[in-house]
């Protein structure tokens, strides 16, 4: 019996590290995540297009109604996370089936991880230290509750 | 040779009909003045019955009309797995597709199984697809001194991993997954199928091994679910549901 062939690809080295279990949790994370995206984005779209006035209610006031309430600040704020990382993991996975040459991986890969951040961390900041009434606005414009502050 | 190529006297009560075969080429040698290297495609008519199969008609052509036309097969009826291509855009046997169910007044498209590196024609370098298989290591492995008589199995544990045992190691499966297309470092779904068929075997104790080379980046979690395998397979086998299994065992850790 002559020696099996020297092997190529798919024989990278096995790693037994926390590579393996950092894939499992991936895509744990990715059908979770899913799920949660799913039953968060209807609510969504429901509260801000189907109920009251539907399409024609969306203005200043009413963002800005919403995003006075701690509830609809931590809401917003899971489906952004949820959302951003779920996307950029997907993104993740597209890159690494598709750029083959290691410099263009390495400069994609760090594009997605500099955009997702710098987007979970804008849009944090818009939904924590966003102003409902902003001073010297038209108060016909602003929800109902900033005449008490004026 | 000839003896095959003869049909019966009554063969012709079986309602024969003209195929056009368009077979994608490689020529490594670069004969007839064409550049080594040259992939072009190239038509074939034949003349076949109703009860041929895509095998007879590449026979046909490379006996009657072009010997240089290379292609695999073996055993010609659907067990040795040599002779998988992509006709009509879809993996299959070419011993087990037969032309009547093709459409044969189109012009049949035959390739080689993608994704693997073409040696000549339909002729593929399958070492790729036998590494990933060798690496999962698909061989019983137990502890202890063997015993004097067989290792009994109960019907229901045989029947666990059963539907893995089917694989011929054709290669129509793997060569037909998108995510083994793109890289080429998937170990595919055939190697899983080999190691679905061991860890599922209660005989065998190697489970753990196996696992945690499946666990790995190039392992079950490039799957996409894209059910390519599942269709592909001429054997019939549900290999995403075997991927599926492996990824339960992985995640909740019991077999």
């Amino acid at each position: 019996m002559s020696q099996a062939p020297e092997l190529k690809a798919p024989n990278k080295a096995i790693s037994h590290s926390t590579l393996g279990r950092a894939r499992r949790w991936s895509w744990i994370f990715q059908r979770v995540s899913g799920a949660l995206l799913i039953a968060l984005i209807a609510i969504h779209l429901t509260v801000n297009l189907v109920r009251g006035d539907g399409i024609n209610q969306i203005d200043f006031a009413f963002v800005a109604g919403k995003l006075a309430s701690p509830f609809w600040q931590w809401f917003d704020f899971t489906m952004l996370i949820l959302a951003m990382v779920h996307g950029g993991n997907g993104m993740r996975m597209v890159i690494d089936d598709y750029a083959r040459k290691p410099w263009l991986h390495a400069t994609l890969t760090w594009a997605l991880r500099i955009t997702t951040v710098v987007i979970i961390v804008l849009g944090t900041l818009v939904l924590f230290t966003f102003d409902p009434c902003p001073a010297n606005a038209d108060p016909s414009l602003l929800p109902s509750f900033c005449e008490d502050f004026s | 040779m000839t003896a095959t190529a003869e049909k019966p006297a009554e063969a012709g009560a079986i309602p024969s009909m003209t195929v056009t075969l368009k077979i994608l080429r490689f020529d490594p040698d670069g004969l007839d003045g064409r550049e080594a290297g040259t992939e072009y495609w190239e038509e074939f008519t034949v003349e076949a019955h109703a009860t041929d199969r895509v095998l007879d008609a590449l026979h046909k052509i490379k006996w009657e009309q072009d010997g240089s036309l290379a292609f695999r097969r073996s055993c010609a009826h659907g067990v040795c797995g040599s002779d998988a291509m992509r006709i009509n855009a879809r993996n299959r046997l070419a011993c087990k597709t037969l032309l009547k169910d093709l459409n044969p007044a189109k012009p049949i498209m035959v390739e080689p199984i993608k994704g693997l590196p073409v040696e000549k024609d339909l002729i593929v370098d399958m070492e790729p697809f036998f590494a990933s298989y060798r690496e999962i290591m698909p061989f019983l492995m137990t502890t202890g001194t063997a015993p004097e008589r067989e290792r009994l199995q109960s019907p229901e544990d045989r029947a666990r991993f059963d539907d893995t045992t089917k694989c011929i190691l054709c290669a129509a499966c793997t060569t037909s997954c998108p995510v083994f297309w793109t890289d080429g470092q998937y170990f595919g779904p055939q190697a899983i199928v080999g190691a679905h068929r061991f860890i599922f075997d209660s005989r065998d104790e190697g489970e753990w091994d196996r696992l945690e080379i499946l666990n790995d980046k190039a392992g079950v979690w490039k799957c996409r679910t894209a059910f390519n395998c599942t269709e592909a397979c001429p054997r019939g086998i549900e290999v995403t549901k075997a991927i599926s299994e492996v990824k339960h065992a992985l995640n909740t850790g019991e077999i």
